[in-house]
């Protein structure tokens, strides 16, 4: 394992430097986390990182233009570009309820992207 | 001669009215509902509810208060869906101009005019955005100059870009947040400048806004001018001392057609300002006492109009206490009551949230350190008694503490001022 590397911890707000020795698929603390909370999180973010996507869609007919929407779990790393891209090009008609489901497998990463936020038809006066 | 016309005036009476509909107001009058209040109402100028939080698309809101991260619409829904099973009365796109002494307020809407008596009022307006005017930078006056949270809601609510080539100056959490927001949306995000020599935002937003981009965060920086005849053309950075001064030699100028503003925020209290409520000059919002009552009998203070909060958990928990304190006003015959004790910050310490202790008892304190620092003790004294201890692992100035502590009475009985302190180990 040649490659080492810091990785500030996020658990809590102090923001550890944990120094990391990994190859991809082996890992290693090399020291710098204060508790034990900052190891778990220093090997997925070595080995597999992935984050929590929120952006928002195009919504026809809505008393708002967008609805905002998160995916249904974290989306590794890599394919965070490829679901915004297929997000970017998906408009949805109101009603739109929070909760419910916009893409089903995005960017066919497993994930979904869901509504987290209801955006009521337009008014017609 | 053309007769003025009648201007209607709507006459309401109700036991708490609750000014402002973000996630303070709204925690606010559900707790007031659940302690008892019968007609409970909700004066928004907006014509929706839940304040800020509908453009905070971000996760990461109600952690602490329900164990799952939620985004900011839906912790908005949340709150309003308990208001509205509870029956709470909203008053949306309604302007509150002012109230009296008698707590009777006076607020607009294209109804008209309406005067609500309240046994209780609960001020929850919010804050605003520092501008370019409180930093006072110089240069040109030209378009594409936002604070963040007005870009925030122009992309997240209207879906208008601000802009293609982006500096955002401070790095408070909103100003990470949108570096990240413009990113995705296919904007270039030249740099994040920040006059500190650490960023202000959570490591969190260092790593997950930043870092994960590759988006340059330029500490020990400021902008120090603005040029653009129509649209913002460049802005000029330089490097600042410990002392904060700009060190000639080090200006740097970057070509970007818009700059985002990141630098605080300020309690809004006009209102309260206009009746003469005592205001703290160091929160910016008024002087409580444990209720979180103002220095105006039957007035309530809470969220971000009180005290800048770093996440809604907290802010929503002050809240609740203060509905219920407005609940329990409206619903007994209140007695006189004379302040008893004073909370000052000494030592290491900003400032103290109640600022005054009417009553002997349990209290929750919410605070602010001075500085960063490791290994503290923070200490409540009055004269040579200490009531309380608690020893931190670590301090930061970004970190609000929120500690709990048993005001004994022979205490109040001896003292007028209650200190607290911040002391190394």
């Amino acid at each position: 394992m040649t490659d080492e590397r810091n990785i500030t911890c996020i658990v809590c707000p102090i923001g550890c430097k944990i120094l990391v020795k990994t190859d991809g698929a082996q890992f290693e603390i090399v020291g710098g986390n204060k508790c034990k909370r900052g190891i778990e999180y220093a090997r997925s973010e070595a080995l597999d990182p992935r984050r929590m996507l929120t952006t928002s869609i195009l919504v026809n007919d809505g008393e708002w233009p967008l609805v905002s929407v998160k995916s249904s779990k974290p989306v590794p790393e890599e394919k965070l570009f490829s679901v915004l891209k297929e997000v970017g090009g998906t408009a949805v008609k109101a009603p739109v309820k929070s909760g419910q489901t916009i893409i089903k497998n995005a960017a066919n990463t497993g994930i979904d992207i869901v509504a987290t936020k209801t955006v009521l038809t337009k008014e017609v006066d | 001669m053309v007769k003025p016309e009648v201007i209607k005036v709507i006459d309401y009476t109700v036991d708490v009215a609750v000014i402002g509909g973000g996630p303070a107001g709204l925690a606010a009058a559900v707790s007031a509902h659940e302690h008892g209040a019968k007609s409970v109402v909700v004066i928004d100028r907006n014509s929706w509810l839940g304040g800020i939080l509908p453009q905070c698309i971000h996760d990461g809101f109600g952690v602490e208060e329900t164990g799952t991260s939620m985004t900011g619409p839906e912790y908005a829904e949340m709150y309003i869906e308990m208001a509205e099973k509870q029956g709470i009365d909203i008053m949306k796109e309604t302007m509150v101009l002012q109230f009296d002494k008698k707590r009777e307020i006076t607020a607009v809407n294209k109804k008209g005019l309406h005067k609500i008596k309240a046994s209780a009022i609960v001020l929850a307006m919010g804050c605003r955005e520092k501008t370019r005017w409180n930093v006072m930078i110089s240069g040109d006056r030209p378009s594409g100059i936002y604070t963040a949270g007005v870009a925030q809601a122009f992309i997240n609510l209207y879906n208008i870009m601000p802009g293609k080539n982006v500096i955002i100056l401070g790095s408070g959490d909103v100003g990470l947040i949108m570096a990240r927001r413009l990113k995705f949306e296919g904007a270039n995000v030249l740099g994040v400048v920040e006059i500190l020599p650490y960023a202000s935002g959570l490591p969190r937003n260092v790593v997950q806004c930043l870092e994960d981009y590759d988006i340059p965060l330029f500490l020990n920086h400021t902008v120090t001018c603005i040029d653009g005849k129509e649209r913002l053309e460049q802005v000029t950075i330089a490097q600042v001392d410990g002392e904060m001064n700009i060190i000639s030699g080090t200006e740097k100028k970057i070509e970007c057609d818009t700059l985002l503003l990141s630098l605080g925020l300020i309690p809004e209290n006009e209102l309260a300002n206009n009746i003469g409520i005592e205001i703290d000059n160091i929160t910016g919002g008024p002087t409580v006492n444990q209720y979180l009552e103002t220095t105006l009998s039957g007035v309530f203070a809470c969220g971000n109009c009180l005290q800048v909060y770093d996440t809604v958990d907290v802010l929503s928990a002050d809240a609740e206490n203060a509905g219920r304190s407005a609940a329990k006003n409206s619903a007994i015959q209140k007695k006189d009551k004379k302040i008893i004790a004073k909370i000052v910050p000494g030592k290491g310490i900003r400032y103290v949230v109640p600022q005054i202790i009417s009553e002997p008892g349990k209290v929750h304190l919410t605070l602010r350190v001075e500085k960063p620092g490791e290994s503290s003790v923070l200490h409540m004294v009055a004269g040579d008694k200490e009531i309380l201890k608690k020893r931190l692992a670590w301090v930061n100035p970004a970190n609000m503490i929120g500690v709990d502590v048993d005001i004994p009475h022979e205490v109040l009985t001896s003292t007028q001022n209650l200190e607290v302190i911040l002391v190394d180990r």
